[in-house]
């Protein structure tokens, strides 16, 4: 197995938030409180989900909102928009296997 | 009289402005904003719990934040403050917002627009690369979330944005591998009689430019971009490969980068209200039309901001305050002692030659849009590349693009073309040899954002 990329994204300050705690593809991982989904998820990884075109992973592109990119899934199946949803204690988000149960 | 039901969409400078002068006129207006906090895109808040102060945050333009922010904390319960409410259809009258979980039908005496801007985009090869974001995305991970988009990061694009974003990475301790610009080096000059209408921005611009060389960081000018490319690993950036101006091929190492070029109007409401709308020259994009102080042709809206004119943030608090003013004349209203309509048009004249400045000095790269290789991927919403969009207007005849849209899906994902609709006109124009304004303007549908299905069906029964 090849080692984890190195995560996208990289911190420049604001590092005295709370810890926040939430699962990873099924791992334990950590954020910050304030952080979106968006961040938590990229400063622990390097893509918030797979294209459903077969084309390869995708890490959101405009976060503001615009361009639907940053689609990800819990595991219970709720789609949720990653740059514009804060991260919350106990979130269980998947980014291997996208589900894409409604393309609504 | 009856306290007439006034909404604005937008709590950004255009939205605040707007809102402070009606409640100063003794109206209540309802602010919509999708964004949590106020703030707009410029004057965007940092979440609860962070630290930074305002200058560390906004540069040069702490002071206008602080007073922005500050104009919208006196307004509070003077106003209704929808935030994380979305404005998802305009039409027949009446406002439809997704606020948490349900939908509202809201009908209106007045509504005013100020719905802002994004990145305009090109869709270079490789752009959906992980590590590839907008120049407007790498200053919200940095504002609003103190992060890098990457550990050595380089920017690609053109106009003031480019360089103010490169100078706040520089500034905040993030390493910028470059700043690559489409414009060639002699356009500024050229743009200069022009921009000379603000001479305090073309000040701070120089001063821009002066921080990143004292930062070391290379400024390389009149590039053509060939493509992003993957790291050995094949799943995220690992360089840019470009032309320089003297047409040496180069790549530039680097594991994330901003695009942009510019910005493109929000204007779907306006769309969906049934607007017309007016190709503008300079933006090379349609925008809504309006009278001089933000009246659109339907009556009771009014537009005002970046989602109308690309002025910027200072033309965007004018253009509030005008719209409001319209507003309040035409419902029959007093307006505030101290309004003055017809100084606010004069400043926003300047800004308006400057704006034309601009777009001289960093023009859109029309000519390597529609160059673009037939294998790139276009449409990031469902991958739809290049050449499938130019067999739409050869084979299949499209004259225009919702007809190349029907055919090819391009502008159809769930973006609605907000990252792909202006290259793709382009694309098409080239490819039927006709000038971009003749293939028309993408239009919008409702939702114009996606909703989670379950609020639409509340709001239907
Ligand atoms: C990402 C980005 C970064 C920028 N950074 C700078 C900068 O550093 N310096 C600079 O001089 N200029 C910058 N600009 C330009 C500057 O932000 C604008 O000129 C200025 O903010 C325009 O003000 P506005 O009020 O028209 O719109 P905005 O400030 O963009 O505000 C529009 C508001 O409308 C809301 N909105 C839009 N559509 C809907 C809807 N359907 N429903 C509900 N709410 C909606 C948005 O959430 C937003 O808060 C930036 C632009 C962008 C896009």
């Amino acid at each position: 197995m090849n080692p984890a990329p190195p995560p996208l994204l990289r911190r420049l300050g604001e590092a005295h938030r709370r810890p926040v705690a939430f699962t990873l593809d099924g791992q334990p991982a950590t954020a910050l409180e304030g952080d979106t989904l968006l961040t938590a998820i990229l400063t622990n990884a390097s893509a918030l989900r797979l294209s459903e075109f077969g084309d390869g992973p995708r890490a959101g592109f405009c976060l503001m909102g615009a361009c639907q990119d940053c689609w990800v899934w819990t595991e219970a199946g709720t789609r949720l928009r990653a740059c514009g949803t804060p991260v919350t204690a106990g979130l269980r988000i998947m980014t291997k296997e996208a589900p894409w149960p409604s393309l609504g | 009289m009856a306290q007439p039901r006034v909404t604005i969409v937008g709590a950004g400078p255009a939205g605040t402005r707007a809102a402070e002068l009606l409640v100063a006129a003794g109206l209540h207006p309802l602010l919509v904003d999708e964004a949590a906090d106020n703030g707009g895109q410029i004057y965007r808040r940092q979440p609860a719990g962070f630290r930074r102060p305002p200058a560390a945050l906004y540069g040069t333009e702490a002071g206008r934040a602080t007073a922005l922010h500050a104009s919208f904390d006196a307004l509070r319960g003077r106003i209704e403050h929808w935030p994380e409410s979305l404005a998802w259809n305009l039409r027949d009258g009446v406002l439809h917002v997704l606020r948490g979980e349900r939908s509202h039908a809201l009908p209106f005496d007045a509504l005013i627009l100020a719905t802002g801007a994004t990145d305009r985009l090109i869709p270079l090869p490789g752009w959906t690369l992980p590590g590839v974001f907008t120049l407007g995305g790498a200053q919200i991970a940095l504002k609003a979330q103190a992060c890098a988009i990457g550990r050595r990061v380089a920017f690609l694009g053109s106009g003031p944005l480019l360089y103010l974003v490169a100078a706040q990475y520089a500034k905040a301790g993030a390493e910028v591998a470059a700043v690559l610009d489409t414009a060639p080096a002699g356009a500024r000059w050229r743009a200069l009689p022009l921009m000379a209408a603000r001479p305090a921005l073309l000040a701070k611009g120089a001063a821009l430019l002066a921080r990143l060389r004292r930062a070391g960081v290379p400024v390389h000018r009149g590039v053509t971009p060939l493509r992003l490319c993957p790291d050995a690993s094949g799943a995220r950036l690992g360089g840019i490969a470009f032309r320089q101006a003297d047409g040496r091929e180069a790549v530039l190492d680097c594991d994330a980068s901003g695009l942009g070029w510019h910005l493109r109007a929000e204007t779907q409401l306006a769309g969906l209200a049934g607007c017309g709308f007016d190709f503008d020259r300079a933006s090379r994009q349609w925008l809504p039309r309006i009278d001089a102080d933000g009246r659109s042709e339907v009556p009771g809206l009014y537009m005002a901001g970046d989602g109308v004119r690309l002025l910027g943030a200072d033309g965007a608090e004018i253009a509030g305050r005008l719209a409001a003013l319209a507003v309040l004349r035409d419902l029959g209203f007093a307006p505030p002692a101290g309004a003055d309509p017809a100084a606010l048009r004069r400043r926003r004249q300047a800004m308006d030659r400057f704006r034309r400045g601009l777009a001289i000095a960093f023009p859109w790269p029309a000519q390597l849009v529609a160059g673009l290789p037939d294998e790139t991927l276009v449409c990031r919403c469902e991958a739809i590349t290049a050449g499938e969009l130019r067999r739409s207007a050869g084979a299949l005849d499209a004259p225009e693009v919702n007809r190349a849209k029907a055919f090819s899906r391009v502008g159809m994902g769930r973006c609605q073309g907000r990252m792909c609709g202006l290259a793709g006109a382009e694309i098409l124009a080239a490819a039927r040899g006709v000038p971009v304004e003749e293939v028309g303007r993408l239009r919008g549908q409702a939702p114009v954002k996606p909703l989670p299905v379950a609020a639409l069906r509340e709001e239907e029964a």
